[in-house]
């Protein structure tokens, strides 16, 4: 599997500033599911690749892309694919 | 006032605590208590628009009213910790965003005992753990593993030396892993199982685990724990690195 650089890579508690820009709330305590292989946890506990024109975060398991955050000049821009755990 | 407003910080004193390392309190006009170990993004705008961003961990306890402790480390062609370190003098002002993070906290109600491991500047979130602790009067056992490359490369020395000397439960063990001074008694190589289990062992059943460094340094501690006893569900960790959000 072809990874990002992994001495690059945080976790979702470091980009929880950004999260709550989107969402309104600091959502790094929220748990939630991967949409690809159902691994639960904590929005902290995601990968963040922040090199990337915007924000990725991926699950710690299998990888699969869960959140993506975007700004442009028109305002910021996200598209979830995470299951939020209720 | 939110934790999502950027409100703008004044510096109030700069305090270098290694030769790559300095602390610098900021007072906030809309300081809100912050759990240990949460964090704020600091950002900076030049004149032309560009601005820059990154997320540093506090290092006070939530004890210490209007003001915060942010310590950073000067980070090779970083843009905003070059910045801090060879720029800012007191009396300047940062946007300051926060406080932020609901996972990596540790709060003295909470049962212990308590594990922190901590690689280089990992250890900023842990102090104002430990900090808390001691405001509160907490007497949960808990244990620190610092790992630093030098003894002149210890974040905190001093200040964890003299709290580890109040015999209130706390054990503080050092890792130099590249050069150690003459007559060193503590560990000197990078982490491992060894020396994860033995720091952990007395703790291993209903401790709660806070491992914060580089990201291999996280891998491998977090990984040495699970291996010790620990359930992963007791670990949490922070990765931090050269970045921006």
């Amino acid at each position: 599997m072809e990874r990002s650089n992994d001495e690059l890579v945080l976790d979702g508690n470091a980009v929880g500033g950004l999260v709550a820009e989107v969402f309104g709330s600091d959502l790094t305590a929220a748990m939630g599911t991967c949409p690809d292989c159902g691994t639960e946890g904590e929005l902290a506990t995601l990968r963040a690749y922040t090199h990337a024109p915007g924000v990725v975060l991926r699950c710690p398991a299998c990888d699969a892309v869960q959140l993506v955050i975007v700004r442009t000049p028109g305002g910021l821009h996200h598209s979830m694919r995470r299951r939020a755990k209720t | 006032m939110s934790a999502l407003v950027w409100q703008i910080g004044t510096v109030r004193e700069i305090r270098p605590e290694t030769a790559k390392v300095k602390s610098f309190t900021f007072s906030l006009p809309e300081w809100m208590r912050h759990r240990a170990g949460q964090h704020y993004d600091l950002r900076l705008t030049a004149p032309d628009g560009y601005r820059a961003q990154r997320s540093y961990s506090i290092a006070s306890a939530p004890e210490r009213e209007s003001a915060i402790d942010l310590t950073i480390e000067r980070v090779e062609d970083g843009e905003v910790s070059t910045f801090l370190h060879e720029t800012v003098i007191v009396g300047d002002r940062v946007e300051l965003r926060g406080p932020i993070g609901g996972y990596f906290v540790w709060d003295a109600t909470q049962r212990g005992p308590l594990l922190l491991i901590a690689g280089g500047s990992g250890v900023v979130p842990m102090m104002s753990m430990l900090r808390h602790r001691a405001a509160a009067r907490s007497g949960v056992p808990a244990r620190l593993l610092v790992s630093s490359r030098t003894i002149d490369d210890v974040i905190y020395r001093a200040e964890l030396d003299q709290l580890a000397s109040r015999r209130d439960g706390l054990e503080v063990f050092h890792t130099l892993t590249r050069a150690q001074p003459a007559g060193w008694t503590g560990y000197a190589r990078r982490i491992d199982d060894a020396m994860l289990a033995e720091v952990a062992r007395p703790s291993a059943k209903d401790a709660l685990a806070f491992v914060c460094g580089p990201t291999a340094f996280v891998e491998t501690a977090a990984t040495g724990l699970e291996r010790a006893g620990f359930a992963a569900t007791r670990i949490k960790t922070e990765r931090f690195g050269p970045t921006g959000t």
